[in-house]
């Protein structure tokens, strides 16, 4: 019986796309975050390139407000694979003066991650950020290019976007642009999901059903931690949560969840109703959040 | 799951965001926090009705002028398949938009506002569709709410659109009319109470009833090389393969093959997807690719089939679609990307056989036909032979600016 490739229009599409950024750029970069779309873009990227090793390192910006499993997780992904981290923190700016840290009920490290990412994208002259922000996420991301063109100071001018037409990808910039590439910007969160189902793709703890110390304000359940700061009257309580979205500590929602497994886990997103992005609560500030913060240079 | 790629186009006040967002909402696409946040939106505008607009339109500044500017995609799916629309502006000034829009979608929804029947814009989207060879049409005929749900302004309006189908449409075309109201969810995806005597389908269910393309019959396999893997470890020594996408017809393990430009020929010795091998990958398929022989290939070349050439070419004929505010002339020189080749050349005319003015000049959002001088010969065919080796864009060498889109005849 003849072998016949029968692969995923989802995945190609991808995998083209990620060995258009290794062709057409010097040095690109893959922004890791530890969550299930970057974790996802790493395993893209060994069968786009193999049996040659992954051509480019990761990076990841620590805000310092990770949730200690993801920091795990992702040690031992880089071990395992064999790959080039770096790591930039959110700290190390904030000490040296260049960040100022948020005070209050609804503080974060969320908006102070751009001016970092910034600073490493300087430091390592790297031309292209990969990362694993997909269209369904949410309004401004719905209206982003393949390859987004940002100017040095990582800025996304949104009214002048270059047309991009079939798959013929334009990377040509002048030195000190930089493009940010969206491989899985087609790909539903389920999608990945499914993928990551299929592929067997290791996943960091958090994501699946797990006791957790949380306390309810606004109708979310957020995170009891040392980064997160809590009222007198916020009452701490221990319940079976997961997470369903990887931001900081500081700006995930948990929600109430018995999915123990990747089945269970697409099972309730199938049943869901609140969107990925909905237990968001940085997006939640202001309807225009994330686009004025794409703005300013964020991913 | 399948994907499925639709494109919308429509005049800004024809409905279309709201189309949309009534198939979203009616396939239970919309999460309830994405509803919520419509509800307080509509709110907030002073309605009193939900404007599923809101669902998509989402740039700061257009949702403030209550139009689209820019391509948003919207994905939803049904048990069957998954969707996902590239919902693109109407307004001429936008035409390029709704090219970058269309050109990766195999489906597209004309709307047509029941009250004003075929409009010049209708004959511009529909006339885009056919640059670009898109095979299935949908011409949604909405807002007959506001005509009473009237059969005779339907048909009407189906008469004035088949003179342009007369016109301007290709063989394997086909265009399905359908009444809908997008207001009220009239055949959007539940079948109209309004509107008996229409026994068509609703917009959905013609969606979900299209096939997607059959890739294994395709013929004229066409492999340009985007990257070369050369691992040079212990374990792969010896391993050279050529990376890229597969696009018009299958390659097999064993084809005997030609490398372009150089003219050298070899035989597939083996295709990989990952770590495994295969006898044959279609049309579609991200592989790596190793020969039979130690060659030279590096980005750029292109892999065809020995007996399947593609048309080596010093100048190129085209349909061309400008998308730069600055004005194509006669004698300017571009790059041209043709899939992963990038060669300098130089436009000689713009106009047509029938119009050989070469003073002419081709302004944003203009279509035209020009003829284009190669710095060095390219294989190309025509677009209508081969959609994925017939298309080319321009960028400008010193904005990098994507100028131009071009369609080789």
């Amino acid at each position: 019986m003849k072998k016949i490739l029968h692969q995923d229009s989802l995945e190609s599409e991808a995998i083209y796309i990620l060995r258009e950024v290794v062709a057409q750029f010097e040095n690109p970069v893959l922004l890791f975050s530890g969550g299930k779309d970057s974790i996802t873009l790493v395993r893209l990227a060994q069968k786009a390139f193999y049996p040659a090793v992954i051509p480019f390192p990761l990076l990841h910006i620590d805000t310092g407000h990770n949730f200690p499993e993801t920091i795990r997780f992702r040690d031992d992904l880089v071990e395992q694979l064999g790959l080039r981290l770096i790591v930039r923190k959110v700290q190390d700016d904030i000490d040296g003066g260049r960040a100022v840290e948020e005070k209050g009920k609804y503080s974060s490290r969320n908006s102070l991650q751009t001016n970092t990412l910034l600073g490493a994208i300087e430091e390592f002259k790297f031309d292209a950020c990969i990362g694993g922000a997909r269209r369904d996420e949410e309004k401004a991301r719905a209206k982003e290019r393949i390859f987004s063109v940002r100017n040095d100071f990582g800025e996304w001018d949104e009214k002048n976007q270059r047309p991009e037409v079939f798959d013929l990808l334009n990377g040509r910039i002048d030195l000190g642009q930089n493009v940010r590439v969206f491989p899985i910007s087609n790909w539903t969160e389920l999608d990945v999901w499914n993928y990551i189902e299929k592929e067997a793709i290791e996943i960091p703890s958090i994501y699946f059903s797990h006791e957790r110390e949380i306390f309810k304000r606004d109708g979310y359940w957020w995170t009891a931690s040392d980064h997160v700061y809590r009222e007198e009257d916020e009452q701490v309580e221990r319940r079976r949560v997961r997470y369903r979205t990887v931001g900081d500590i500081t700006c995930t929602a948990a929600v109430e969840s018995e999915a123990d497994s990747i089945e269970r886990i697409i099972q309730e997103i199938r049943d869901s109703s609140i969107s990925e992005r909905g237990a968001r609560i940085d997006d939640k500030r202001s309807e225009a959040a994330m686009e004025t913060r794409k703005q300013q240079g964020y991913f | 799951m399948e994907v499925l790629k639709i494109a919308t186009a429509g005049s800004v006040d024809d409905g279309k965001s709201t189309l949309i967002g009534r198939l979203l909402y009616d396939t239970q696409s919309l999460t309830s926090d994405k509803l919520e946040a419509i509800e307080k939106a509509s709110l907030k505008n002073g309605l009193n009705y939900l404007d599923f607009s809101l669902a998509t339109d989402g740039l700061v500044a257009e949702r403030e002028q209550g139009i689209t500017i820019d391509v948003a995609h919207i994905y939803f799916s049904t048990p069957k398949r998954s969707y996902i629309i590239a919902d693109s502006p109407g307004h001429e000034e936008y035409t390029r938009n709704m090219i970058t829009g269309a050109s990766t979608s195999t489906t597209s929804i004309i709307l047509i506002d029941a009250r004003k029947g075929v409009v010049g814009q209708t004959h511009r989207h529909f006339f885009i569709n056919n640059l670009l060879r898109l095979k299935e049409i949908v011409v949604a005929v909405n807002k007959m709410d506001l005509v009473n749900y009237s059969e005779e302004v339907f048909n009407n309006i189906v008469t004035e659109f088949r003179e342009l189908q007369a016109e301007s449409s290709f063989k394997e075309q086909n265009i399905r009319f359908i009444p809908v109201s997008a207001l009220w969810g009239e055949n959007i995806a539940e079948r109209s109470s309004e509107m008996d005597w229409y026994t068509g389908p609703t917009v959905l269910e013609h969606l979900e009833g299209l096939q997607p393309e059959d890739t294994t019959a395709l013929t004229q396999a066409r492999f340009p090389v985007q990257t070369v893997i050369r691992p040079k470890t212990s374990s792969h020594h010896d391993f050279r393969g050529y990376a890229g996408k597969i696009s018009g017809g299958s390659l097999k393990k064993g084809d005997a093959v030609t490398i372009l430009p150089s003219l050298t020929t070899s035989r597939i010795r083996e295709i990989y997807f990952h770590d495994e091998k295969y006898e044959e990958a279609p049309a579609g398929s991200s592989v790596v690719i190793t020969l039979t022989d130690e060659l030279n290939i590096t980005r750029g070349d292109m892999i065809v089939r020995s007996e399947e050439l593609p048309q080596e070419k010093r100048t190129l004929e085209a349909a061309l679609c400008w998308m730069d505010t600055k004005a194509l002339t006669p004698g300017a020189k571009y790059l041209l990307q043709h899939n992963t080749c990038r060669v300098l050349v130089k436009i000689q005319g713009i106009g047509s056989a029938e119009d050989p003015d070469s003073r002419k000049q081709l302004q944003l959002n203009e279509l035209g036909k020009v003829s284009i001088k190669l710095s060095r010969p390219l294989f190309v065919d025509t677009y209508e032979s081969h959609k994925d080796n017939g298309r080319f864009i321009l960028i400008d060498p010193q904005t990098n600016y994507t100028a131009g889109v071009g369609f080789i005849e």
